[in-house]
């Protein structure tokens, strides 16, 4: 690629790019600055925001247990739901890479699709689904599995399913796209040397699909961490997540700075684990990648 | 050793799939299952069927004026996400030059940044700027939102091609703009198109950041749909998402003859 790529006119790429760029410094940047300068402002129940700054609203995130026992439960959902896509989504996508041509693009559809229908519209066929009359608790109780309708809608066990339903492709996307880097013959050989289908799996097909498996759960993490029309719908008001925290804090307490503080968080964490995890992936996982 | 081939999937991985595809697709066939019972809740199993809950649609302006909404912001949105994506990515993909790589983080930043902290931001700068409300303000934020999948997909073209062509109309006289428009944008248009579509569904489709935003005014489809579900449990929620899932349905038809919806979806050329 670096052959083909113009040395002349300095200038070209940036006029090129102007239009993005001037869209994006006016209407990206500068909304995110104005937030985080918020994020420091003083708030008064009664007299709303005041024009002194400090980092109260910070303070009172990290001191205040009910903010962090949010945060924290918020981290622990979306945890769960990566792991949960993980132990689905991998051996899923080597099934895939396993069937004939035909079938992998009909089941790529079917299960890639879903990433293009409205998360609203799922979340509402979940929550069809999950209620105490609803068609999972049927099923459950016709098979003698349960006695009661267990409650899977406003709790936090039916948020975690219905968002790993959500973020499942993520993980597949990168599995597969690991996976296209493998040379296939690898596992022939590692059976025919005599390895059972598990030391294959482990020894063998892991350790090469691990960049994929931890890039796919950086990025269903850091979804799941922000997700909030799932939580909101399926959680409702008992299952609290940073996501709708946020929307109270401006909708209902209209405490903008602590929102706003809220959300500076929220994206530095987000930040973080993405770079964190990108840094680490790259660091071990070199020789795999070179 | 059996001689069983190790390249096909064994019972176990195909009972598997099979239970994994049954969870993939419940909730979107639950869905348009429910669209058709004639009862005033939500519950499966039925016994009536009935187009009830389409006809209700007709009688909830709204969700009608909330669709238009949907669609003029989508079209608007993706057309300008595509404008400036386009020249962005013919510069990422031709040029070296000092800040490339920053450029790239910055354009493709609004999928790192979550959607929720997108939605205070516009709505605090909203705000400031008096602009809430505002259909334009609207499309413009949506804009920058989709800008990325434009981006990515337009990459995809121009790093994919040949520039034999292109060489040779400059060789024999054709002028940059010439060769642009003649050689090179012809050659990359199904990328351009196929990323123009994927930013309008993915505007179309967009919740998070909306509800943030939106007013009476400027609710979109989404929105309402949210809020519909979000308060009371209304069948006509149903129907619409049917008609949701069929009209995705119909753009993955039109994506996968485009450009192939693997490649869509996977982003690989």
């Amino acid at each position: 690629m670096a052959s083909s790529t113009h040395q002349t006119s300095r200038g070209l790429p940036w006029l090129l790019s102007l239009p993005a760029l001037a869209l994006f410094l006016a209407l990206l940047a500068i909304p995110l600055v104005l937030t985080a300068i918020l994020s420091f402002n003083a708030f008064d129940g009664m007299r709303g925001i005041q024009q002194s700054y400090g980092f109260g609203n910070y303070l009172e995130i990290l001191l205040d247990g009910y903010y962090r026992e949010i945060f924290l439960r918020t981290g622990g959902m979306a945890l769960a739901v990566t792991l949960i896509c993980i132990v689905l989504g991998v051996p899923e996508t080597l099934i895939l890479a396993k069937m004939k041509p035909v079938w992998r693009g009909t089941f790529f559809v079917v299960i890639l699709g879903p990433l293009l229908i409205s998360v609203v519209v799922r979340t509402l066929g979940w929550s069809v689904l999950l209620g105490s009359q609803g068609v999972v608790n049927t099923v459950l109780r016709g098979l003698g599995l349960v006695d009661e309708p267990i409650r899977l809608l406003f709790s936090m066990t039916g948020v975690i399913i219905v968002l790993t339903h959500v973020f499942l492709p993520f993980m597949v996307i990168a599995v597969w796209s690991a996976m296209q880097r493998l040379d296939g013959q690898i596992e022939h050989a590692a059976r025919s040397l005599g390895a059972g289908p598990f030391t294959t799996f482990r020894r063998i097909m892991l350790p090469q699909l691990m960049p994929g498996i931890l890039s796919g759960a950086i990025i269903v993490f850091a979804l799941a961490a922000s997700a909030y029309a799932t939580p909101a719908i399926i959680g409702g008001r008992r299952v609290k997540v940073v996501a709708t925290t946020l929307y109270d804090e401006f909708f209902n307490s209209l405490n903008w700075p602590l929102g706003a503080a809220i959300a500076v968080l929220l994206l530095l964490a987000n930040i973080l684990i993405i770079v964190g995890c990108n840094r680490l992936v790259e660091r071990r996982f070199k020789q795999v990648f070179a | 050793m059996s001689g069983r081939d190790i390249s096909r999937n064994g019972p176990l991985a195909l009972i598997f799939h099979a239970l994994l595809t049954v969870f993939i697709l419940a909730p979107l066939v639950v869905v348009m299952l429910v669209s058709l019972s004639d009862k005033e809740y939500l519950s499966m199993p039925f016994d009536g069927m009935s187009l009830r809950w389409y006809r209700e649609i007709l009688a909830a302006p709204e969700l009608i004026s909330a669709f238009w909404l949907s669609i003029w912001l989508g079209l608007a949105s993706a057309t300008l996400a595509t404008i400036v994506a386009v020249p962005a990515a013919l510069a990422i993909a031709r040029h070296r030059f000092f800040g490339r790589d920053g450029l790239m983080a910055f354009l493709m930043s609004p999928l790192m940044i979550p959607h929720v902290v997108l939605g205070v931001a516009f709505l605090r700068f909203f705000s400031i700027m008096e602009w809430t409300g505002s259909f334009v303000a609207l499309v413009l934020v949506h804009a920058i939102t989709v800008v990325p999948y434009s981006l990515r997909l337009t990459l995809a073209a121009v790093i994919g091609l040949e520039r034999d062509a292109e060489t040779a109309a400059r060789s024999l006289g054709a002028s940059r703009a010439v060769a642009f428009r003649r050689i090179l944008l012809p050659l990359i248009l199904p990328g351009v198109a196929a990323g123009w579509v994927l930013a309008f569904i993915q505007s179309f489709d967009e919740v998070t950041m909306t509800i943030f935003v939106a007013t009476p005014g400027t609710t979109t489809l989404p929105v309402a749909l949210y809020n519909r579900i979000s308060q009371l449990t209304d069948p006509v929620t149903t129907s619409v998402s049917t008609i949701l899932i069929l009209g995705t349905m119909a753009f993955m038809f039109i994506l996968d003859r485009m450009v192939g919806l693997d490649r869509v979806l996977i982003g690989k050329k």
